[in-house]
């Protein structure tokens, strides 16, 4: 754990099971290159994009309903993917949908992992009857779905602000909700570490010194629970994407001014009984190969972290 | 008890050799072994931890876990081959000829079914009886194991005996379908000391009134001393030495045979100190060419570094050491650290 | 034995009071039932003898006993939306819901049991693998898109089922069943699978994992070295000893059903509890709100009670608890 220098730090990550575990999968290391790519194709997209889709003045609506290029003779080489029926290119559309539900996501597995690791070392260190109220409450949540949870927060938000007001920090609502419904695994993995490491000597010895205990414990749990935080925030990334796409589906998300990856599978499907199926099916693909990716690096990280199954 | 007799061998083991492939190569756990065991016969096994002699147990009940492997050698039993048996066949030796007890008693009984349950089941998969007359055959089978109250207890789950329970459970399991041979992998390890014993004296008891043999794996000489006919020493995966427990415990041929006698505490005897072996036994990834326990061995010669020991006569014994071969262990090699 | 029993209820009894507490929340403080009765005109002084009449000034505690006391007759007010009785408007959905979530689980529990325990047993073969990772993309996609690529394939497509509402339906008096025509039927298939299907490859890698598991454990070496027939050995003991932790995520996997139901019934047009709270959401309709979380909550509790109840079916240590404490040893 002691910092050597940089490339003594390398070789030994290069000799570690986990990076040799990587490597022989080569599913994982496609997802990862994926996971990669769609990450750079979003955040990238205000500069490789063909088109800005939410600027009205690029729109119109003669290029409305084009389908895909490669599909169709009607296709139009500048909307690749076709358009909707505003005109707006669908490509575009999906590079700044990802960025969106992206965003969304890993914001929300932040604000998940800090009210998580947070209540976390308060319950395991105070104990008692602070310990008692977290757990109870983090039980009642556990029954409930996490998305019936961040449903009821975006519904509670919608009636104490207007609906207009709503839109303009839609963003925040739904990263608080969906990180709200998250915490609850994080909190109960630093909660069991600090209860071991709360009887080790080091943290009695320290407040024998008059050191503060909790700087102490901080430093010493935190990199314990390193490994099934990262496992817990990788998978949760996954659901978090999920989750958004499903609320702004149910139209409880993202309003359509700004459509998330979700939102856009919401716009299709109005229209999926005509027939025009490209607007709801590259934005899902788009959507289940990340997620799809996401899951895969998550699912592999747990069994590398997890000696017991290798 | 004691002598092995002229009879045709109950177990043969020729040649057997245990692999694992790896990612960093195969591993040869188990290196040209090579023993019998005599219809009655007690044989212990003896080795430090990692020696191979688990494995070499769970090789004769063909449990060996993947990725591990039979790679070499034979295995027969009453002069039948059952190494290679198809997976079906091998099961209705498993239970009915050879009967196997293994280390934790605590994790050996499905915790879901009552003792009785368990046994009654093994009884039916190998013997034709009747329900009611295999439950019989349990609550004689738990008598005869020392459970009290057996009457009531064979209802009973797991979790509600203890340790030493458990294991006379467990090998009322083992007996139950009358097998020839218990292959017994340290049995009395993960009991209370003040059990251990009793638990060995059962064991041995029992197989002496059904005549079965038992290959009895531990790393306790003490136990062997106690319980084996013959036995047989492991290291690095080979047998280092192999002869009458007496004879052994007496005059130990092999200088790592030495080196665990030694170690044994024994009452009577007043010790300066005991003698421990220095070092560790090398890693299956860095054995040493010439005999394996040559890094640590006080008595090595240059041949030692070279050429590989096989087992020869050494007195009623046979051990794998040049001491006993006529050209000597060669050269004697200074150490370089000279320490007690 | 009762013990354990006792402290679950005691559990279940302080989720429904948090949940109850937070429902109420919403119903008197989040919406103001006030303006829900009455319209703009109304003057102040109206409004005052309104809240009086309506106990609106009283207590919190009291005004919380009361909501309960109505909530246990089914009286959750009027909707914001329709000005309808709530609890009629619930009662209405709810067999709609009930069947499409039984539908799923049935899905669920006959083909992702078996799959699990296969890929369990046999984790090498390549058919398990394959398995495993289809799984994966079923974890991956969320239940709206399977529906809409469903509807896509299967309504527009191929035009075989339908894509939207119940069908067809019997009224029973007091259900309505979609199980006794073949129209009810057909209109079942794609949202039962739409809803099952994540949860399907949920059960599918817990079944599986837990089956690697326990065919690790001591207890199952010596079930072989005891020469049990593989069957013995694999349905006897393993697959009884992965059961306690597969009831327990099967029970809450339940309860997601129904809240993912919500999501199916969007999809589907689907005329049920969810569809309803959705809109409930979407207009801010508190009392809707309030009542679905109340009866959402309850049906958690009453679902892990069960769960726990069939804890005792399965596993003698805990039926034991009481007796093993006095004789041990």
């Amino acid at each position: 754990m002691a910092g050597g220098n940089p490339s003594g730090w390398l070789a030994r990550a290069a000799d570690s099971d986990v990076w040799w575990s990587f490597k022989s999968s080569s599913l994982t290391v496609a997802a990862a290159v994926t996971t990669l790519a769609i990450f750079a194709l979003a955040f990238l997209s205000p500069v490789l994009a063909p088109h800005t889709p939410f600027d009205p003045a690029t729109l119109s609506l003669s290029d409305g309903l084009k389908p895909p290029v490669l599909l169709s003779p009607d296709g139009d080489w500048s909307f690749p993917l076709g358009t909707d029926e505003q005109g707006r290119d669908l490509l575009s559309s999906i590079m700044y949908g990802t960025r969106l539900s992206l965003v969304v996501g890993l914001a929300s597995v932040v604000v998940a992992m800090v009210i998580g690791i947070t209540l976390g070392l308060v319950s395991g260190y105070l104990g008692g009857t602070v310990d008692a109220v977290i757990m109870r409450i983090a039980d009642v949540q556990l029954t409930f779905p996490a998305i019936l949870v961040a449903l009821l927060i975006d519904g509670v938000v919608r009636t104490v602000i207007s609906v207009q007001r709503h839109d303009e920090i839609a963003l925040f609502v739904i990263v608080g909700a969906i990180g709200l419904s998250f915490w609850v695994s994080y909190a109960r993995t630093v909660r069991g570490s600090v209860m071991v490491e709360k009887g080790k000597e080091y943290v009695q010895a320290a407040r024998v010194i008059g050191l503060s205990p909790v700087l102490i414990m901080v430093r010493h749990v935190l990199p314990n629970v390193t490994g099934p935080v990262l496992v817990i925030a990788t998978l949760n990334l996954g659901l978090a994407i999920i989750t958004e796409a499903t609320l702004s589906f149910l139209g409880v998300g993202l309003p359509p001014t700004e459509p998330s990856l979700g939102t856009l599978i919401r716009l299709g499907n109005e229209v999926l009984q005509s027939g025009d199926w490209w607007i709801t099916v590259f934005p899902g693909v788009t959507l289940a190969v990340l997620v799809l990716a996401v899951n895969l690096l998550g699912d592999w990280l747990r069994d590398a972290l997890n000696p017991k199954l290798r | 008890m004691a002598t092995p007799s002229n009879n045709p061998p109950l177990l043969e083991v020729k040649n057997l050799r245990v692999e694992f492939p790896t990612r960093r190569g195969t591993l040869l756990a188990v290196d040209d072994v090579s023993f019998d065991i005599a219809p009655g016969e007690v044989l212990g096994v003896v080795g430090e931890s990692g020696a191979g002699k688990s494995l070499t147990g769970n090789a004769i009940i063909g449990l060996l876990e993947p990725p591990g492997r039979i790679a070499a050698g034979e295995i027969r039993l009453e002069g039948r081959r059952i190494d290679n048996l198809p997976y079906e066949e091998m099961r209705k030796v498993r239970g009915a000829r050879i009967g196997a007890i293994f280390q934790d008693p605590l994790t050996s009984l499905n915790p879901l079914y009552s003792v009785g349950r368990q046994l009654v089941e093994t009884i039916q998969t190998h013997l034709p009886l009747s329900a009611a007359d295999a439950r019989r055959r349990a609550l004689d089978l738990l008598k005869e194991v020392g459970i009290p109250g057996a009457e009531t207890r064979i209802d009973h789950y797991p979790h509600q005996f203890s340790g030493g329970m458990r294991q006379r459970v467990v090998i009322a399991l083992a007996l139950c379908a009358g097998p020839r041979l218990i292959v017994a992998d340290e049995p009395t390890t993960a009991l209370d000391v003040s059990i251990q014993a009793q638990i060995i004296a059962l064991l041995k008891g029992l197989c002496r009134e059904h005549a079965t043999a038992v290959m009895l794996v531990t790393h306790d000489m003490g136990v062997i001393a106690e319980t084996a006919d013959r036995v047989a020493v492991m290291y690095a995966g080979r047998i280092a030495e192999i002869g009458p427990v007496r004879d052994v415990v007496k005059q130990a041929r092999h200088p790592y045979t030495k080196g665990l006698m030694g170690s044994i505490p024994s009452l009577g005897v007043r010790h300066d100190r005991l003698t421990q072996i220095d070092g560790t036994m090398p890693r299956l990834t860095e054995i040493p060419p010439g005999c394996a326990f040559n890094p640590r061995c006080t008595e090595r010669g240059s041949r030692c570094l070279s050429e590989r020991p096989e087992l020869m006569s050494a007195g009623t014994s046979r051990a794998a050491c040049w001491l006993h071969d006529r050209g000597g262990v060669g050269a004697p090699i200074v150490r370089e650290t000279a320490d007690a | 034995m009762l013990a354990f029993i006792l402290r679950r209820l005691a559990q279940a009894v302080i989720v429904m009071l948090t949940v109850g507490i937070v429902a109420f929340f919403l119903f008197r403080y989040i919406g103001d039932p006030i303006n829900a009765m009455v319209g703009q005109d109304t003057s102040m002084e109206e409004r005052e003898q309104l809240r009086e009449k309506l106990g609106l000034n009283d207590s919190a505690p009291v005004q919380f006993l009361r909501f309960i006391g109505n909530a246990v007759q089914g009286k959750f007010g009027l909707s914001y939306r329709t000005s309808e009785p709530v609890g009629r408007l619930i009662l209405e959905r709810v067999p709609a819901t009930l069947e499409l979530a039984f539908c799923a689980a049935l899905f669920i529990l006959v083909v992702g049991v078996p799959m699990g325990v296969y890929t369990g047993l046999y984790p090498r073969h390549w058919s398990s693998r394959l398995l495993q990772t289809v799984s994966l993309i079923g974890v991956s996609l969320p239940p709206f898109l399977i529906g809409i690529l469903l509807i896509l394939v299967f309504a527009v497509t191929l035009h075989w089922l339908p894509s939207f509402g119940r069908g067809q339906t019997v009224d029973l008096g007091w259900w309505t069943t979609n199980f006794l025509t073949w129209k009810g039927l057909q209109a079942l298939i794609l949202p039962s699978i739409t809803l099952g299907l994540f949860q399907l490859t949920l059960i599918m890698r817990l079944v599986r994992s837990e089956m690697l598991e326990v065919m690790r454990t001591d207890y199952i070496k010596f079930a072989r070295a005891r020469g049990l027939t593989n069957r013995a050995v694999n349905f006897g003991h393993a697959l009884k000893n992965t059961l306690v932790p597969v009831i327990t995520v099967a029970g809450l996997q339940l309860g997601t059903l129904i809240a993912f139901a919500i999501v199916t019934e969007t999809v589907f047009a689907w005329p049920g509890v969810g569809q309803l709270f959705i809109q409930s959401v979407q207009f801010a309709d508190i009392p809707v709100m309030a009542a679905y979380l109340l009866l959402i909550g309850l049906l958690f509790v009453v679902i892990n009670l069960a769960v726990d109840l069939l804890y005792f079916a399965v596993d003698p240590r805990l039926r034991n608890q009481v007796g093993s404490a006095r004789e041990a040893h």
